[in-house]
C-alpha cells in the first residue's frame, strides 16, 4: 500500500487526539448517526435483506475460490470488446503502468473518479512526481485535495469537515487549482455544491484522460460498473478520449446477473438509497461513444496473500459500502485518520494489516482498535465476520513477538486458572489486602485508573461463601 | 433439574453478591444449584487478545468441570458467548491446524447445555415473572455479546417488566457498546472512556436510579466511570434485581 501514511503513530495515540477534538467529535457524531439511522430504515424496507446478504456472501466466496478462472475470462472479454488489460502485482507496478499510459497520450493532466484502489497505491502523488496533475472530481475528494488533507472515510472522505470549514477551504484554495470560488461564498450546501460544479466543469470539458476505479467487473461480458451520486463519475467515464481504470482483482463477479444482488445491497448500505443516482456501465470501447482507448489495470497489491489466509480472506468480499464505519462506536470517536490508512474503520482494521502486514506500529495496533462489539458484522451486506478476523489478526501480532509482557501475564493467569487452589489463594490475598489498594494505579494500570475507579473488592470471594454455606451439600456428593 | 452455576472469574472475585443472587433466584424457582469448585476462567481474555492456544486448556477444564449437569447457567452474556460461540470455533481451528478433534469433541457435549441466565429463565424454565420486587426506576443496557452473539433479544427486558414496582425506562442508544471490550479498556483507554461516558450520560438522562445489565464486566467499567464522576445512577446486575423480593429486598 501507499507510503503516504507511513510513520503514523499507533492507533491509541492518534485516537487520543481525536477524542480530545470537540469539533471533530461533533462532526463525526452528527454525520455517522444520521447515516446510520437512514441505513437502518433503507434496509428494513426489504423483506429479503437476509437472503440478499447471504447471496452476496456466496457470490463473493465462489468468485474468490475461482478467482484465476474469472480474471482470465474477464481479460478475454475486455480484450474482445476493444479494451487492453494490464496486470499489476503491486503499487509500484500499477503506478508505472498508469504513468506510461498517460505519457503516451502526451497529456499532463487527468480527471479522476473517486477510487479507493488509486488511493491505496498513492497514484496521485506518484503522478505529481512525474509531472502529471490528477484532479479529484468527487465533491468530498475535491475538498480533501484542496485542503491538502487525507480522506477519513471510504464513502464520505471529508466527513471530518463541517460546512463552515468547507467554505473556508473553497475560498482559500480553489483559485490555486483552477476557477476560484465565487465572491461572497457562504456555507449553504447548495452554494458550496454550485461552487464545486463550476470549478469542476472546466476540468471535465478540458480533460483528455480519465482515471477511475470500479465497484464491479463482470467476467462474462467484460463490463465495468461504477456507482456514484454526483454525476462527476459519468463525466469522467464518458468525456475523455482515454480511460484508465485501476481495479482490485477481488472486484470481479462472474455474471451480469450477480449485479442484481449488489446493486440492491450497496446503495442501501452506503448512502441509504434504494438506488444510487448514477450507475455507469461500460464494456470496452465503442466508435463515436465515449473513450476511444480503454485500459484496465488489474491490481493485486497484497490481495493474493490475503486470499491464502483461510480466516482473513473474507475481508476480500468487501464492496466498500462503509456501513461498518458508520455504525462503529470506535470510529465515531477516533475518526478515520487514526487508522493510518485509506481504509479506516472496522474494515480498515482487518484489511490494512493484511494488505500491508503488521510490521509498523500503527498496523500492529489496528487489530486491537475494536471492542469486538459486533455491530459491524451485523450491518455488513456481505457478512464479513469482522470480529473473527480481528481476533485472528491479534493472534498474528502476538505470534510475531508483540505484546511480550501481556503474553507473560496472560500465561501466568492461564496457569493459575488451571490450578483453582492457586486462584483461590490469589483471590483471598486480594480481598484481605483490599484496604491497602491505591485508587490510582502506577504504570500500565494507569490506563484504567486515569479515567475510572477500580471496583471495590469484596471481603471474600464467592467461592468462600459457597463453601461455608454449602459444606454439608459438598460432603454429601 | 440439576444445574451448575458458572459464575465466571470476574464475578467470583469481585461480585460475589451477583453469585449469591443467582443462587437465591434459581433456588426460589425450584432449581437445584451447584457451584463446582474446579471452575475458574472461560479463557476469553486470552482468546480475544490473540492468545488462543492459552485459552485451550481452560476450555478443556470447563468441559471437565461442568460435565454431567442438566444445564450450566452463567450470569454473563460475554462468557456465555465465549463458551457457546467460540469454544466450537476453537475446536474447528485446532482441527484445521492438524491438531486433531479432541478439543472439538471435549467441548461438544457441554456447549449446547450452557445458557446465559436470562435465556435459561425464559427459555428453559419458561418463566418471565420470577416473583421479584424492586420499586425503582431502572434502565437496561443490553451488553454486546449477549445482544449480538447470543441473541438475548427482549428476554432481559421481559423479566424486568414483570418485576413488581419496577419502572423500566428505555436507554437512548441502548444497543451501542459501552466501550469496555476487555483489554480494549486499557489498550485504548481514551476511546473506551469516551464511549463509557456517553453511555453513563445516556443512563443519567433517563432519570433512572439504576443502570442494569446482564454482565458485570461492562458494569465494572461503567461503575468505575460513575464513581469517578459522581454520577447519580447505580450500576446493578440483573440477577440482583430478579433475586430481590418483598421479604428479602435488595438494599
Amino acid at each position: 500500500m501507499t507510503g503516504t501514511h507511513l510513520g503514523m503513530p499507533a492507533f491509541p495515540e492518534a485516537a487520543r487526539e481525536a477524542v480530545g477534538n470537540s469539533t471533530l467529535r461533533a462532526n463525526l457524531r452528527h454525520a455517522t448517526r444520521t447515516i446510520r439511522e437512514k441505513r437502518a430504515l433503507a434496509v428494513a424496507e426489504l423483506d429479503d435483506w437476509a437472503a440478499l446478504r447471504e447471496a452476496g456472501k456466496q457470490i463473493k466466496d465462489h468468485t474468490l475460490r475461482h478467482l484465476d478462472t474469472y480474471l482470465i475470462q474477464l481479460e478475454e472479454a475486455v480484450t474482445a470488446a476493444g479494451g487492453t488489460v494490464h496486470w499489476a502485482q503491486d503499487a509500484a507496478e500499477a503506478n508505472r503502468i498508469v504513468t506510461d499510459l498517460v505519457r503516451a497520450t502526451g497529456e499532463t493532466e487527468v480527471v479522476k473518479v473517486k477510487s479507493m484502489a488509486t488511493q491505496e497505491i498513492g497514484l496521485n502523488e506518484h503522478l505529481a512526481a512525474e509531472g502529471i496533475t490528477a484532479y479529484e472530481t468527487d465533491l468530498a475528494e475535491l475538498i480533501v485535495q484542496l485542503a491538502d488533507d487525507r480522506p477519513s472515510h471510504i464513502l464520505v472522505p471529508a466527513i471530518h469537515r463541517n460546512r463552515g470549514e468547507i467554505r473556508d477551504i473553497f475560498r482559500e484554495r480553489m483559485g490555486e487549482w483552477g476557477r476560484p470560488a465565487p465572491e461572497g461564498l457562504s456555507d449553504i450546501p447548495a452554494e458550496l455544491a454550485e461552487a464545486a460544479r463550476l470549478h469542476l466543469r472546466e476540468k471535465f470539458l478540458r480533460a483528455k484522460v480519465g482515471v477511475s476505479g470500479a465497484n464491479f467487473m463482470v467476467a462474462e461480458t467484460g463490463t465495468l460498473v461504477v456507482v456514484e451520486s454526483e454525476g462527476n463519475g459519468r463525466m469522467c467515464l464518458t468525456l475523455p478520449e482515454t480511460l484508465i481504470s485501476v481495479v482490485g482483482i477481488e472486484k470481479v463477479v462472474p455474471t451480469w446477473r450477480d449485479l442484481e444482488v449488489f446493486l440492491q445491497t450497496l446503495p442501501r448500505s452506503s448512502t441509504a438509497e434504494r438506488m444510487n443516482p448514477y450507475t455507469s456501465m461500460w464494456t470496452g470501447t465503442a466508435d463515436g461513444d465515449g473513450p476511444r482507448d480503454f485500459h484496465l489495470v488489474l491490481l493485486d497489491n497484497g490481495r493474493t496473500a490475503v486470499l491464502a489466509d483461510e480466516v482473513g480472506r473474507q475481508a476480500l468480499r468487501c464492496i466498500r459500502c462503509s456501513a461498518c464505519l458508520n455504525v462503529c462506536p470506535v470510529y465515531e470517536r477516533a475518526g478515520g485518520h487514526a487508522y493510518g490508512s485509506v481504509y479506516p474503520g472496522p474494515i480498515g482494521a482487518i484489511l490494512t494489516p493484511q494488505l500491508r502486514g503488521t510490521a509498523s506500529e500503527v498496523d500492529a495496533s489496528l487489530p486491537y482498535a475494536s471492542t469486538l462489539c459486533g455491530a459491524c458484522y451485523d450491518v455488513c451486506p456481505v457478512a464479513i465476520d469482522i470480529p473473527e478476523v480481528l481476533v485472528h489478526l491479534r493472534e498474528q501480532v502476538a505470534d510475531q513477538g508483540g505484546h511480550r509482557v501481556e503474553k507473560a501475564v496472560l500465561g501466568a493467569a492461564a496457569w493459575a486458572f488451571d490450578h483453582p487452589a492457586v486462584l483461590a489463594t490469589a483471590q483471598r490475598a486480594a480481598s484481605l489486602t483490599r484496604t491497602l489498594h491505591p485508587s490510582r494505579l502506577p504504570g500500565p494500570g494507569r490506563a484504567w485508573t486515569d479515567s475510572r475507579d477500580l471496583p471495590q473488592l469484596p471481603d471474600k470471594p464467592f467461592r468462600d461463601w459457597w463453601k461455608r454455606h454449602h459444606e454439608g451439600k459438598e460432603d454429601a456428593q | 433439574m440439576r444445574v451448575a452455576l458458572f459464575l465466571t472469574c470476574v464475578n467470583d472475585t469481585l461480585y460475589p453478591d451477583t453469585g449469591r443472587a443467582v443462587v437465591r433466584l434459581l433456588s426460589r424457582l425450584g432449581v437445584d444449584v451447584d457451584f463446582p469448585m474446579g471452575q475458574t476462567c472461560c479463557g476469553q481474555p486470552h482468546y480475544n487478545t490473540g492468545h488462543r492456544r492459552q485459552a485451550e486448556p481452560l476450555a478443556r477444564r470447563f468441559a471437565d468441570v461442568f460435565a454431567g449437569y442438566d444445564a450450566v447457567v452463567t450470569p454473563s452474556g460475554s462468557c456465555g458467548a465465549m463458551v457457546r460461540e467460540l469454544y466450537p470455533r476453537m475446536g474447528r481451528r485446532a482441527e484445521e491446524e492438524g491438531r486433531g478433534s479432541s478439543l472439538a469433541l471435549a467441548v461438544a457435549e457441554v456447549v449446547p447445555r450452557t445458557y446465559e441466565l436470562t435465556e435459561f429463565l425464559v427459555d428453559i424454565l419458561g418463566v418471565t415473572d420470577v416473583g421479584a420486587f424492586y420499586p425503582h426506576r431502572v434502565t437496561y443496557h443490553p451488553t454486546c455479546h449477549g445482544l449480538r452473539a447470543l441473541g438475548l433479544g427482549e428476554r432481559p427486558r421481559r423479566l424486568l417488566r414483570a418485576v413488581r414496582g419496577l419502572e423500566l425506562v428505555e436507554l437512548p442508544g441502548a444497543e451501542e457498546c459501552c466501550g469496555f471490550g476487555g483489554t480494549f479498556a486499557v489498550k485504548n483507554p481514551d476511546v473506551s472512556a469516551a464511549m463509557g461516558r456517553d453511555k453513563v450520560d445516556a443512563a443519567v438522562s433517563t432519570g433512572a436510579a439504576v443502570l442494569c445489565a446482564a454482565d458485570n464486566s461492562c458494569l465494572m467499567h461503567l461503575g468505575g466511570l460513575i464513581r469517578r464522576s459522581g454520577a447519580d445512577v447505580r450500576p446493578l446486575h440483573i440477577a440482583e434485581i430478579l433475586a430481590s423480593t418483598e421479604g428479602e429486598p435488595l438494599t
